[in-house]
This record gives C-alpha cells, sequence and structure tokens, in this order.
C-alpha cells in the first residue's frame, strides 16, 4: 500500500502530511527546552550568587561553535534548494558540508567538555554547570540525532531521488526544518549561557 | 513543486543574505558582551539579537515567511504554551516559604 500525501497536499490541511508531522514535533521539542529555559530562570534567580557565562565558559570556541552552526543551516537549507532546480552533485556536496559542519560543532564541543572535566567543573560543580550540561547536552544528542538523518538521505537513503525525486526532496526539507530547529535552540542558549 | 527554478535562484541569494546577518549579529551580541553591561541591560540586547536572529532562521530558513495556516495556527498554540513555561518561574515570587 502507497503512503498517502507524501507529495500532493491534503485538501484540508493544505500540506503533504510529514511537513504537518515534523512542524507538531518541532512544537513539542519547543516546550522540551522551553521547560529547561524556564528552570535556567527560576535557578539563576533563586540562587545567591551566579557566575558569568565569559567568566566560566570559553566564549571564543562557542563564537566558532555558532558560526559552525550557522553556516550547516545554510549549506542545508542550499542542499534542499539544489534539489528544487534538479542538480543531485551540488546536493550531495551541500548535504556533505552540512554533515561535516555537524561534527566540527561536536568536536569543538567535546573539547570544552574535555575541559571543564579536566579541572573538575562537573555538573555537580555547581548549580551553572549543572544546567550548563543538560542544556548543552541535550542540545548535542539533537545535533547526533541531526547528523544520523542527514547521513542517511546523503547515503543510502538518496536512492529515492531517482525512483520518487519529488517525495526525496520533502524529505530534505523535512530534515532541513528540524536541523534548523536544533540551529534556533544553539542561537538561544548561547547567549543565554555564554554571554550573560 | 510548485516553485520554479528561478524563484529558487532568488531565494538562494535570499539565503546567502540571511547568512550575512547571522554572521554580523553573532559578531554584534559577542562584542556586546565584552562591555560588561549590567545584567538587566545585558540580558535585554542579548535576547532582542537573539531573537532577531531565530526569527531570521524561521522566517527564512523554515519558509515560515509563506506557510499554509495550519502550520501558523499550530505555532500560535505553541507559543501561547511557551510564554506560559517562561511565566512560571514567577510564581516563585508568591511562594512564602523560607528555606533556612
Amino acid at each position: 500500500m502507497e503512503i498517502p500525501f507524501t507529495i500532493a497536499p491534503r485538501s484540508d490541511t493544505g500540506l503533504f502530511n510529514a511537513k504537518l508531522g515534523i512542524w507538531l514535533f518541532l512544537a513539542s521539542e519547543v516546550m522540551l527546552f522551553g521547560a529547561l529555559f524556564s528552570s535556567y530562570v527560576l535557578l539563576r534567580v533563586g540562587a545567591e550568587h551566579w557566575p558569568h557565562g565569559w567568566e566560566e565558559l570559553n566564549i571564543p570556541l562557542a563564537t566558532l561553535n555558532t558560526v559552525v552552526l550557522i553556516s550547516s543551516s545554510v549549506t542545508m537549507v542550499m542542499s534542499w534548494a539544489a534539489l528544487k532546480m534538479n542538480d543531485f552533485k551540488k546536493y550531495r556536496m551541500y548535504m556533505g558540508l552540512t554533515i561535516l559542519c555537524a561534527f566540527i560543532f561536536l568536536v569543538v564541543k567535546a573539547f570544552e567538555y574535555g575541559h571543564k572535566f579536566e579541572i573538575g567543573h562537573l555538573p555537580s560543580f555547581s548549580t551553572f554547570f549543572a544546567i550548563y550540561f543538560t542544556l548543552t547536552g541535550l542540545h548535542g544528542l539533537h545535533v547526533i540525532g541531526g547528523i544520523v538523518v542527514n547521513s542517511y538521505l546523503w547515503g543510502p537513503g538518496s536512492k529515492m531521488w531517482t525512483s520518487q525525486p519529488e517525495r526525496f526532496t520533502n524529505r530534505v526539507e523535512i530534515a532541513g526544518l528540524y536541523w534548523h530547529f536544533v540551529d534556533l535552540v544553539w542561537i538561544f542558549l548561547f547567549p543565554v549561557l555564554y554571554l550573560l | 513543486m510548485t516553485e520554479h527554478a528561478e524563484d529558487i535562484k532568488k531565494h538562494v541569494r535570499t539565503y546567502i543574505m540571511v547568512f550575512v546577518a547571522l554572521l554580523a549579529l553573532t559578531i554584534i551580541t559577542v562584542a556586546v558582551s565584552t562591555l560588561h553591561l549590567s545584567t538587566p541591560a545585558a540580558v535585554t540586547v542579548a535576547l532582542i539579537i537573539a531573537t532577531i536572529k531565530g526569527s531570521l532562521v524561521a522566517s527564512y530558513f523554515m519558509h515560515l515567511i509563506s506557510e499554509k495556516k495550519l502550520i501558523y495556527a499550530v505555532l500560535l498554540l505553541t507559543i501561547v504554551f511557551f510564554i506560559g513555561l517562561m511565566l512560571l518561574p514567577l510564581s516563585s515570587f508568591s511562594d512564602k516559604i523560607v528555606i533556612q
């Protein structure tokens, strides 16, 4: 049986099903991260002493990571645009760059974590580090999830381009919406944890 | 697929402009943080810049600038609940329990 509305929009929603699906999922993700941001506010307001992010964390590395993640968002949307223009080779290149950026982000993050562990700044060190590791850790897991999906769409999953190009393009768009959301979360995490 | 290759090319130019804007805003927010403003001022500036950056990503990369009504409805509901979540810490002020 064929799955309905993978390409054609449903008449009642005006969308192909996966588009509505990913937005509902992202809505739940907003609540997940929102709950943790809200906890951050409560912890910070309630704390007697709260360190400035720039006293405890590495701003240059985090700025680099911000640029890396923004770049990966651009290459992601470019990979989708390449498919729309029927250029599979370009899609492969841009998607490859997106995955590469995601790996660079994780490697930089690993260096940051490693340094914190070395000097004994574990989650148990202070409330600041507890929420720092919770927020960045959950975000890091989302980056890993994005790498898995994007790698599938770069590699074995891209076979669909020859059989069902429109459906494949939609898949890339949906993966892109998720990936931009991960970028969006970092755009807020970066100032909140590092710059304030 | 309703969009034509020409439209997509226009989109691509927009994406690059948004990319440049995002980089510029990143530099600005880091530069402002080195001024070490008072906490309320620093929080205000940082959140305004982050919101602009976030809106750019959502509007252009996630195509929210031209989406279907149902998506806007879902997001409106999400925003309402999100604001609720952000206001929750306020309730701690009405809590008179004193921790010894």
